[in-house]
């Protein structure tokens, strides 16, 4: 696909493109890798890191693998960022494309919506939400989800708005295409590519935000995570700084590939309109 | 038999508190075959006078009758389908179109939505249209982005006569063209008419490019029409000081033979 030659051709987006492409074969063959229940006592409790050929990472004070406990966390990193921006997005866009379309009384209600959902802290959101409902991973996707659809759903309605004024959707109207078939075929996928570029973002803040509800004990528990590992960890921080240093590294490394991704994609796709 | 009336026809835009009539009580008519110039300063009202026209904006106040019916009465469906008979070539060649489309989907989309021809034989028609351009067949593959200016405005002649309309609308519609590339479309779109029949409203701010298609000239100013005339009449002896405001802009127009490059009038 050409929007993929474009993007390895920005530095970002290839290492970007790279770090993901690692973490996405983790998460795929964590089972392979590291046979066995994560959670489970493997050995002796807080074994240092690179003593133990069978321990690399190590393990933590119930004798959990911390090595283990990475890859599966990336698991769940991924598949709770991934889920809750695509629930995002979804919201996001459906929310944009009605108000964007509908104008008038329509487009007023949900705008006043989406302030809402802009004002509110996106994470005191996902906290409230979880306390009340209880931690399982669909409750942690969907509480992300809720605090971070408001800024794809802006952007569509911008981009509709815009878009929508546009000769060429004006030269549709004028050959008598049907207004359902303008929307879908003229005005949506031209305004999908920004809305795309947002949603590298809003996967890297999900992930953030899933550590940090795991760090708070609101993660589910029937789960490894890098942000519970983090808070386990958090307890001998001062005799055993490796059990919260590796999956905070595991964050960092995740998080910096998602960003650089996104603006590989931001570059591309502006790269791809410039070309005659 | 009249093929448009345009009656009264209003429109007013506030913007910022400030109100502007942008179209303000025009009346026109317009035979079949004939070619109507609407000339006018920048910001007189043509565009907006143009896209009421076409139903593409709403109207304040007035009435167009086209092909004998009551063309501002017309919703939904019914409009969808009477849009075959009035098609619009707009002045920016690249804003017109999808910048995904390739011109055999943009020759395409009035075929299949007008049902013009059965779908089978919809490449040969389109290949045909692109002929009549002047445009060689295997254009139609292309993207629309991979043809030049004056090519797609070709292509945008092509879509719009492919519903055979009998009224199409141009707004600028050769401003963005290069002036050797200009006489040209100028020449095709007189070629058009004269095998088609085909009426022109063409909108333009340029009074050579409207002397040399026109058959009569109407002229606009601040949202009204302040005078209307046979082609000639106009450019030799304009009545109103906004028409010759608009001939005293272009110095050689009234000194040159008043015949146009293309065509008598
Ligand atoms: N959507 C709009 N909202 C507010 N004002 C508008 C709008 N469209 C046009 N106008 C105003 O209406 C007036 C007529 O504009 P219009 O585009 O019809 O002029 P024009 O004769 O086509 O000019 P030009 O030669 O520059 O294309 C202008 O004063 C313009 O500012
Ligand atoms: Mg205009």
């Amino acid at each position: 696909m050409r929007l993929v030659r474009h993007l390895v051709r920005t530095p970002e987006g290839a290492i970007g493109l790279a770090i993901l492409a690692a973490l996405v074969l983790v998460a795929l063959f964590a089972p392979v890798l590291s046979p066995g229940d994560p959670l489970r006592i493997a050995g002796r409790a807080l074994l240092p890191p690179f003593a133990d050929p069978a321990f690399p990472l190590g393990t933590d004070r119930l004798g959990r693998d911390v090595l283990a406990g990475i890859l599966h966390g990336t698991r769940t990193s991924l598949a709770v960022g991934l889920a809750a921006a695509l629930a995002a997005i979804a919201i996001g866009l459906c929310v944009g494309l009605t108000a964007g379309f509908a104008g008038g009384l329509v487009d007023e209600g949900l705008m006043r919506v989406v302030d809402a959902f802009q004002i509110v802290p996106s994470f005191l959101l996902a906290l409230a939400f979880v306390s009340v409902i209880g931690a399982s991973v669909p409750v942690v996707v969907l509480a992300i989800a809720l605090g971070a659809w408001a800024d794809p759903a802006r952007l569509t309605r911008a981009q509709v708005l815009s878009i929508r004024e546009r000769d060429y959707v004006a030269s549709a109207r004028v050959i008598g295409m049907h207004p359902a078939e303008i929307a879908l075929r003229e005005i949506l996928p031209n305004a999908l590519p920004p809305v795309l570029a947002l949603s590298a973002i809003i996967v890297a803040a999900a992930i953030l935000t899933e550590a940090a509800l795991s760090f708070l004990g609101l993660g589910d528990p029937n789960v490894v995570t890098w942000g519970s590992m983090i808070a386990e960890g958090r307890n001998i921080l001062r005799s055993s700084p490796s059990l919260s240093i590796f999956p905070g590294i595991a964050l960092v490394v995740t998080v910096v590939g998602v960003y650089l991704f996104s603006e590989g994609l931001t570059k591309a796709l502006a790269g791809r309109r410039l070309e005659p | 038999m009249t093929l448009l009336a345009i009656k009264n026809l209003s429109k007013r835009f506030s913007s910022g508190g400030r109100r502007v009539a942008a179209v303000d009580d025009v009346s026109l008519t317009l035979e079949p075959g004939e070619t109507l110039g609407l000339v006018g300063a920048s910001g007189s009202g043509k565009s907006t006078l143009a896209r009421i026209l076409m139903r593409l904006l709403p109207a304040d106040a007035g009435s167009i009758r086209f092909e004998d019916e009551d063309w501002l009465a017309l919703s939904g469906a019914d409009l969808r389908r009477r849009r075959a008979r009035m098609q619009m070539v707009f002045q920016d060649v690249l804003g017109a179109f999808n910048p995904r489309a390739t011109v055999a989907s943009v020759l395409d989309d009035p075929l299949r939505i007008h049902a013009i021809v059965p779908k089978a034989e919809r490449p040969k028609e389109i290949a045909a249209l692109l002929d009549r351009v002047g445009l060689p067949a295997s254009y139609a593959d292309r993207s629309i982005r991979e043809v030049s200016g004056g090519q797609r405005q070709r292509i945008a002649i092509a879509r719009a006569i492919a519903t055979k309309p009998s009224l199409i609308v141009l707004d600028e519609a050769v401003s963005a063209l290069d002036v050797s590339i200009r006489g040209k479309i100028l020449e095709l779109l007189v070629e058009l008419q004269e095998e088609r029949g085909i009426s022109y409203l063409f909108v333009s701010h340029d009074l050579a490019v409207l002397r040399a298609v026109s058959h009569r000239i109407a002229v606009m100013d601040a949202g009204r029409l302040t005078e209307t005339g046979p082609m000639r009449q106009v450019i030799e002896n304009p009545q109103s000081p906004a028409a010759m405001a608009l001939i005293h802009a272009v110095p050689r127009l009234v000194t040159e033979p008043t015949e146009g490059p293309y065509r008598d009038v």
